[in-house]
């Protein structure tokens, strides 16, 4: 099957890169199964049918969306509200989607929205770190990442849907999901303009902690993309295309 | 809510996924984008985590050590995933000590 252009998937699966995504996304994929798990437990509590409770899981495969918006599907609220409210919360996946565009805009379309759909934060973070720049083995790798992400996802919703009353709440399960990001971050932070980066976003994420559908995230986003052109404009780097 | 509003509830949701992890991903041709977006956009990763890690680590943990004392699990779970990053690098290693931290010493029955 030529799914992916010249490449077969068999050939993408045993390709070493396959491997190397998913050792680089297991660690912050501890992450992933922890908000699977919390995830997993709020929709099977939540008392709607099972059926609805698999296919939410499965298909719709974003924590925020489903934590957010399932309070509002019990209480009967309207669509255009749900959805209205599960856009803003990820609002920073359009800006991870111009990125992604660099690195698989030569794709047919229907793999680009695949490839898209598995793109959640870890797998951007994790991909965006080991290849700057467009590079013959980056599919690969995405893959490795992406499938494994999804796999421990998936696993950790049943686990937690079907588990829900075994899992001690004072596991705190959602922290865990903090300190994946906190390892995704670190090593990022290595010359003066990601630190400048880091300190606008977090400031501004620290300041807007009231702030309605995470809006605050959108904003410490684009005044640290600017903070970050900015000192590079002032100290440039060396030839960077 | 009705069988068929949920249903239709759970398809858009989906449908929200795939549209805005894919949006700039769905035209023929590659969108301009302005001059700062497309230079700042290697800087997006790390601005998303900040904007989410500090504020959870500051009230989360930092707030709880204040009012519960240095021992509270989610403090010392940072504190050790930060240690371990500081002497040995990584993304896997700091996530999976702070995360063992974390959960040992709630087992232990460690409040916070």
């Amino acid at each position: 099957m030529a799914l992916f252009g010249t490449r077969s998937l068999r050939s993408l699966f045993t390709h070493p890169g396959f491997a190397e995504g998913v050792r680089a996304i297991a660690g912050p994929a501890l992450g992933t199964v922890a908000l699977g798990l919390v995830t997993g437990v709020a929709m099977a509590r939540s008392g709607l049918p099972m059926g609805a409770v698999l296919a939410m899981s499965l298909l719709v495969f974003a924590s925020a969306s489903q934590l957010a918006c399932l309070p509002m599907i019990l209480a009967g609220a309207p669509l255009w509200v749900i959805v209205l409210t599960a856009l803003m919360l990820n609002v920073r996946f359009v800006v991870f989607s111009a990125h992604w565009r660099r690195y698989f805009g030569l794709l047919p379309r229907p793999q680009r929205l695949g490839l898209a759909y598995l793109a959640g934060d870890p797998v951007y973070v994790r991909f965006m770190q080991r290849y700057p720049r467009r590079a013959p083995d980056q599919l690969a790798y995405f893959l490795g990442l992406a499938l494994f992400n999804w796999a421990a996802w998936q696993v950790a919703s049943l686990a937690g849907i079907f588990l829900a009353d075994a899992i001690p709440p004072d596991w705190d399960l959602r922290f865990i999901g903090v300190l994946a990001l906190l390892g995704l971050a670190m090593p990022m932070i290595a010359d003066r303009p990601s630190w400048l980066v880091a300190a606008v976003a977090g400031a501004i994420g620290w300041m807007g902690q009231g702030w309605p559908f995470g809006l605050q995230v959108i904003a410490a986003i684009a005044a640290a993309m600017a903070a970050g052109h900015w000192a590079e404009r002032r100290r440039p780097r060396i030839a960077t295309p | 809510m009705t069988d068929l509003h949920l249903w239709i509830a759970i398809l858009a949701l989906a449908g929200v996924t795939v549209l805005t992890r894919g949006v700039f991903l769905l035209p023929r041709r590659e969108p301009r984008l302005p001059g700062w977006l497309a230079s700042g956009l290697r800087h997006a990763p790390l601005a998303a985590l900040m904007a989410v890690v500090v504020p959870e680590v500051l009230r989360g943990s930092a707030g709880a050590a204040v009012a519960s004392g240095w021992h509270d699990p989610r403090w010392l779970a940072v504190a050790v995933s930060v240690a371990w990053f500081w002497w040995r690098r990584g993304v896997t290693g700091p996530v999976v000590v702070g995360t063992a931290t974390l959960l040992l010493l709630r087992g232990l029955g460690m409040a916070g």
